[in-house]
């Protein structure tokens, strides 16, 4: 008889020591706990900081250090987001930057797993090939490509307006132009990503949806998208992050102010206004507002195991 | 409904064979077992036919039908896979409706379907859950039952018990034959657990390095093993075999090992005529050989002393390792058997069960 057993009787639930052992145990892991506090607070500091300054007055940033205010007598002021907000164009300038990274995070999403799908499941010529040639194309430096595209751009103008978002309909200061270029610079690390892993899904469920009578397009949008949440949502912010936080591709393809996003229109604080370093804290806290919200609501998928049950027990 | 046939099949994997020459007539309902040591090309044989391995020579018909370029969903099969391959993100319910889903069924009739497969299972309970919440059992019915409410022509099953405790699997076994006789319908099961094999089958087909070895009922690969490697992978423990010489003198036909005489029983005789004088390779069972105080009574024996080595007591019986001069026997004996580690023993091997071989070819000798 095998001796592969296997106890697959339902998940033992969990075990719960005696009320002297869990002491016991959290003693012993007090040191790393506390390693890890250490670390945590000294990598959210610079965070903190910011934080706190963007809520001070413009001459006490420059009198004191920003921890002088967390002691009483607090005097928080929202004067710098009200300033920041009623800029001329900062609204304008979120809405650009919501109009940029959105779209690119859904192209590259669907892009590279549809890419990595082919890469990883199916059969096709040079198929080991070109995805090394893909995953070469990591190491090309973004601003080595700046000026090509932007060469190519100028060639493949479309100079009319585009409908409803505003700006070309393709070219530099265009929305479309833009988002090709974001996502061809994510594509690579995307594709390479969601390909591996894609290849790790059990093969046996494949052959299984194959014989249910499934087609590739139904396997990859009713089996390989919904196992493969977790993966999807750490690129989704991942790509959102890099795009949102994007400054120099913007400079370059953006150049008029009335599409300019976020990035751009607070580096343009600075040099308009001088050193106006109040206003900068706050601009930043703005712009960060947006990503932290995408974080905290994918956030769960990295924990879910969601594979769990799929093979075997 | 319908058979199975394989006809002169093989597969290479770019400089392997996984599969040679393979003809295998199936009929209708039969529940064929295909048995052999891992790697011996069992799995790519129901891989083949399942659609999930192309075929590089000969063919392969379901019922009358040439399904070597038929995409793996229209061949009218189901396949259980080892792992179960339940859709983990996907109820049981929609796991068993899957299939039938995407051909286009009207909604009451999956439905029907489904909880008629779930009673039959006794999974009704569990419908609503997903994979990760059932133990190893409950998966392997819910891979059970997807496949029930398709109701193919043919069930491929890819060693679907392998992940179950001992226990489990027994019951499980009972209940995929039981099954079977309910269905009426082909099964095709792979395992390389050769008791899976003799309990389940209604034919057992032994592979080994991608030839078919021998095609039989459970009865005749036991009884009638056609060459050595059956005879030593089916039956356990394993068949003990010796090179020896047959000789003819005086008192009879016997196999001269060296180290001890069998005698070869009158019925047994005629094909090894040929041999006299040259070497064979006799096989006995372990079952065959009994301690000489405690034999059946109505057996015709043989009996040597013999060292014993190892003494494994079981309760129903008692294993032991046997020595004589060079050779090493396994035997499973009687458990009120005196026999202690380090004693001698008087040995009764029941000589109407003793096979022989050629040497070369290593076919059986009848």
């Amino acid at each position: 008889m095998a001796s592969r057993t296997m106890n697959n009787s339902v998940p033992a639930a969990e075990e719960r020591p005696a009320a002297g052992g869990r002491l016991r145990g959290l003693l012993a892991r007090m040191p790393l706990h506390l390693v890890l506090l250490g670390f945590m607070l000294l990598w959210s500091l610079p965070t903190i900081a910011l934080l706190v300054s963007s809520f001070r007055a413009p001459q006490e940033i420059s009198a004191s250090g920003w921890w002088t205010a967390l002691t009483p007598p607090w005097d928080f002021t929202w004067n710098n987001y009200d300033a920041v907000l009623n800029q001329r164009g900062m609204g304008r300038a979120f809405i650009n930057s919501l109009l940029i990274t959105v779209p690119v995070t859904f192209l590259v999403l669907l892009v590279a797993a549809m890419a990595a799908y082919a890469f990883a499941w199916m059969q096709f010529p040079l198929r080991n090939t070109l995805f090394l040639v893909m995953v070469a194309l990591l190491v090309v430096p973004l601003q080595m490509t700046l000026i090509p595209v932007l060469r190519l751009y100028t060639q493949l103008e479309i100079d009319a307006e585009m409908p409803i978002i505003g700006g070309r309909i393709f070219g530099t200061n265009s929305y479309a132009g833009i988002w090709i270029a974001h996502t061809a610079y994510g594509l690579p690390f995307a594709v390479y990503l969601l390909r591996n892993f894609f290849g790790a899904l059990p093969r046996d469920l494949f052959e299984s949806a194959y014989l249910d009578g499934a087609s590739d397009v139904r396997v990859f949008f009713r089996i390989v998208l919904p196992l493969s949440m977790p993966a999807l949502a750490a690129l989704a912010i991942f790509q959102f992050l890099w795009v949102w936080n994007d400054l120099l591709v913007a400079l370059i393809l953006l150049g008029d102010p009335d599409m300019a996003p976020m990035t751009l229109r607070i580096t343009n604080l600075v040099s308009s206004f001088g050193s106006q370093y109040q206003l900068l804290t706050a601009a930043a806290f703005v712009s960060m507002a947006v990503p932290l919200v995408i974080f905290f609501a994918l956030q769960r998928y990295f924990v879910q195991g969601i594979l769990a049950g799929a093979v075997k027990g | 409904m319908a058979g199975v046939t394989f006809e002169h099949v093989s597969k290479r994997f770019e400089d392997t064979t996984a599969v040679d020459d393979l003809t295998m007539v199936i009929p209708d309902r039969e529940f064929l077992v295909l048995v052999g040591p891992s790697g011996c090309g069992k799995s790519t044989v129901l891989r083949m036919l399942a659609g999930l391995e192309t075929i590089t020579g000969g063919e392969v018909k379901i019922g009358d039908r040439v399904v070597n370029h038929v995409p793996a969903k229209d061949r009218d099969i189901a396949m259980v896979f080892q792992s179960y391959a339940l859709y983990p993100h996907m109820s049981v319910y929609d796991n068993m409706a899957f299939s039938l889903t995407l051909k286009k069924m009207p909604k009451a009739e999956i439905k029907r379907k489904v909880h008629e497969a779930a009673e039959l299972l006794g999974i009704e309970a569990l419908l609503g859950r997903k994979p990760r919440q059932l133990s190893g059992g409950q998966r392997q019915r819910v891979a059970l039952g997807r496949a029930i409410v398709r109701d193919p022509a043919v069930f491929l099953f890819d060693e679907p018990l392998s992940n179950l405790d001992a226990k489990l699997r027994v019951q499980t076994r009972a209940e995929i034959t039981k099954l079977h006789q309910r269905l009426g319908t082909t099964f095709i099961y792979v395992t390389h657990d050769q008791v899976e094999a003799m309990t389940m089958a209604t034919r057992i087909a032994v592979l080994s390095a991608g030839r078919l070895q021998q095609l039989g009922t459970p009865q005749e690969v036991y009884a009638e093993p056609t060459n050595v490697f059956v005879a030593g992978f089916i039956g356990s423990p394993a068949t003990n075999f010796f090179r020896g010489v047959v000789r003819d003198e005086g008192e009879g036909m016997s196999i001269d090992t060296g180290d001890f005489k069998l005698r070869v029983n009158p019925g047994r005789q005629a094909p090894l005529k040929d041999y006299i004088g040259r070497e064979v390779i006799a096989g006995v069972r372990p079952e065959h050989i009994h301690d000489a105080a405690y034999q059946p009574a109505d057996t015709e024996t043989d009996e040597l002393d013999v060292q014993v080595d190892v003494t494994e007591m079981m309760g129903n019986e008692s294993l032991l390792h046997l020595v004589a001069g060079q050779s090493k026997l396994l035997a499973r004996v009687d458990p009120r058997t005196k026999a202690r580690p380090g004693e001698p023993l008087r040995i009764a091997i029941d000589t109407t069960e003793l096979m022989a071989f050629d040497p070369e070819t290593e076919l059986a000798l009848r």
